[in-house]
């Protein structure tokens, strides 16, 4: 198995048995990934330059390497079967994969989804961003006002969606409900954002509208945040914009300053720790900001702390101009 | 949901209609030349030709570096939204788009990871952004002016008409006017590679091909987009035939004179499945795959395009698209003229 589908496996895993569900006939599979099986498809490179006479291991490497492969191992390591949807917005991907199975139970159009996100780090795509001089050469830090860059992560969340309905009805433990879901495209450079962040506005006025919330009332927002000077003063600036009058009020962190960006993963990770937040009742801090960006007219929170959460809304925006937005509420 | 338009580059040339003129010649095009690195012998592909002038789309800034899998992208997709471009850039149209592949940019993927090889202090940065799988997308919504949902699907060959299913989601609750479904493929000696360690007997080609959706007709078009199933993957308890065979059931009867346009490659081993699962077929078939070259999500496309254009044209009442990945689902479609009741 590759590196990124093993991290999918084992959050697929937990997630699965802690839903409680068992063998089922139907459930689609919504996943979000940037890159795949990567690592894979490089060694692919590597052995068909070096050996190009062998095909030792090339159709394994071929099979693995594919997204779709990974959806369909995980249906049949937990013995169900659903059609399958990749989604590869870059780094919204993640997101953006919750988003869309979540739409499809809210509109019945499946009882169950099976979502997430995932990625493993791979040679390509950590000399790529290093190309763009993306990576911090010290310390991520978003949103502070000497930030330099991200710190590239790999992980995965898979989340067990089913209809409110049916949770309460067969007794499972819920552990947070998604009620928004917005998407908007930037078209403004292939790999920076609109400098005032329209796009993210759009994405978190229409989560918003979704859900049926304002700004104000909106308890914590999981920032995108990479750490790199563009995206952090673009998202800044759309958060004071979106918030509006209740700016002052709004408490933000981004968690990769602590986790790193997982990129594809990192919708789908944020998501999970929005619903942490929502049931433990805490908001997670932002480490390593020294110095806050003055552009930040919201509350960056920068100790963990004790809150009542109720309704949290997390950003993931990627290459190409994906942003993607969702508003999640504590259950109960 | 309605289809307002259509378009394809493929091995046959720039453009549906002459994707449409190879399919009624019935033969297989001609192949050419392409060079693997370390052998002697070449591999044989179905290339695009070259465009007869340079597209016009070509001289916006996005599409400066951009690369092949871009530039079919946004050629299929400008001839299917058609005269709805100024619409979406004045704003009275609210446009989606779902982008389907498979490889995608692999072109710039290989020569991108061939710079990291030799030197990863200098691999270009003009090159890596145009290898994430979106960028072609990026480029389709930044040059028509649209910030509504895009997504790309990434998936075998059967995420094309997945795309459609997408489309008529987001039409039918209203989030957009219309949708651009648009699937492209670039061709490379890496992918030819890759794919010939599963048939040496099957011919890669490249190119896209793209369907324009929306909730309400057009006065030039009477295709409607009639059904759409699950995609069924193949896994240990469900065989290649049996995910074909239950794709298939899930469309509605099919009329008389109703066309399949099936997925079948000329190449025996690789098409015994999807031959058996529709043995019992009476009505008139068209097989592109076997005309045009394996251009996985692509292909799923210009079956879609195939189909379209044989109901517009009045010769069929309806056609049915049956679409098996090389490795994943299988999945159907059927397109109907408008004015047929079933």
């Amino acid at each position: 198995m590759e590196r990124g589908s093993k991290l999918l496996q084992l959050a697929a895993h937990e997630a699965w048995h802690q839903s409680g569900w068992k063998r089922h006939g139907r459930i689609p599979i919504v996943l979000g990934t940037t890159s795949a099986g990567m690592g894979l498809g490089e060694a692919y490179f590597r052995h068909a330059i070096t050996r190009p006479g062998s095909q030792c291991r090339q159709p394994t490497r071929v099979t693995y390497y594919q997204p779709q492969q990974h959806a369909i191992d995980l249906a049949d390591a937990f013995e169900f079967s659903g059609p399958t949807t990749i989604i590869a917005n870059a780094c919204a991907s993640g997101a953006n994969a919750v988003g869309h199975g979540w739409e499809l139970v809210r509109n019945g159009r499946a009882d169950r989804v099976l979502v997430g996100g995932y990625d493993g780090l791979s040679q390509l795509v950590f000399a790529g961003f290093d190309s763009l001089q993306a990576l911090s050469g010290t310390t991520c830090r978003p949103f502070d006002a000497t930030r330099n860059g991200l710190a590239l992560g790999e992980g995965s969340a898979v989340l067990c969606l089913e209809s409110r309905d049916e949770a309460i009805a067969r007794g499972a433990l819920v552990l947070g409900e998604i009620i928004g879901y917005g998407a908007a495209t930037d078209c403004h450079h292939l790999t920076q954002p609109h400098p005032e962040g329209n796009a993210a506005i759009m994405s978190m006025d229409r989560a918003c509208a979704v859900a049926r919330v304002r700004p104000d009332q909106i308890d914590y927002v999981n920032a995108h945040g990479t750490g790199t000077p563009l995206n952090d003063s673009a998202e800044a600036s759309a958060i004071n914009r979106w918030a509006g009058d209740s700016v002052s009020r709004c408490r933000v962190s981004s968690t990769k300053a602590s986790i790193g960006h997982l990129l594809g993963a990192a919708g789908a990770v944020e998501t999970v720790i929005c619903l942490m937040t929502l049931q433990e009742q805490w908001l997670p801090p932002e480490t390593g900001v020294e110095q806050v960006d003055p552009l930040c007219r919201f509350d960056l929170v920068r100790i963990p702390q004790d809150a009542r959460v109720e309704t949290v809304l997390t950003n993931s925006f990627g290459f190409g101009g994906a942003n993607a937005s969702l508003v999640l509420r504590r259950h109960g | 949901m309605f289809v307002r338009g259509w378009g394809a580059v493929s091995p046959a040339g720039w453009g549906a209609a002459s994707l449409v003129q190879a399919l009624e010649a019935g033969v297989g095009l001609a192949t050419n030349e392409l060079v693997r690195p370390g052998w002697q012998k070449t591999m044989r592909v179905r290339s695009v030709p070259k465009p007869q002038a340079r597209p016009a789309f070509l001289a916006h800034p996005r599409l400066r570096r951009s690369s092949p899998v871009a530039h079919y992208t946004l050629a299929a997709s400008i001839e299917a939204i058609g005269d709805d471009a100024s619409r979406v850039a004045d704003g009275s149209v609210r446009l989606g788009v779902v982008f389907c592949v498979m490889s995608g940019c692999v072109q710039y993927s290989r020569r991108f990871f061939d710079e990291v090889l030799r030197d990863p202090s200098t691999a270009s940065p003009l090159v890596f952004p145009e290898t994430v799988f979106n960028a072609p997308a990026s480029h389709l919504s930044a040059f028509l002016g649209s910030s509504s949902e895009n997504y790309t699907v990434v998936g075998d060959s059967t995420a094309f008409v997945h795309g459609l299913e997408i489309a008529a989601h987001w039409l039918g609750e209203g989030r957009v006017d219309g949708c651009l479904v648009v699937a492209a493929e670039e061709l490379d000696w890496l992918t030819a590679d890759a794919f010939r360690h599963f048939s040496r007997s099957v011919t890669c080609a490249e190119g896209a091909g793209a369907v324009y959706l929306a909730a309400a007709p057009a006065n030039s078009t009477t295709v409607e987009l009639d059904a759409v199933t699950d995609g069924i993957p193949f896994t240990d308890r469900v065989s290649v035939g049996d995910a074909i065979r239950l794709s298939a059931a899930g469309l509605p009867a099919a009329k008389a004179n109703e066309l399949l346009v099936d997925g079948l490659r000329g190449a025996a081993r690789l098409d015994r499945a999807e031959v058996v699962a529709w043995r019992d077929w009476q009505g008139p078939r068209v097989s592109p795959k076997s005309i045009l070259g394996e251009a996985l999500t692509a292909s799923a496309a210009w079956q879609c395009v195939a189909a379209c254009e044989s109901v517009s044209s009045g010769k069929h009442p309806a056609a049915r698209v049956s679409v098996v990945g090389p490795n994943a689902q299988a999945i159907a479609a059927r397109f109907k003229s408008s004015r047929t009741s079933s």
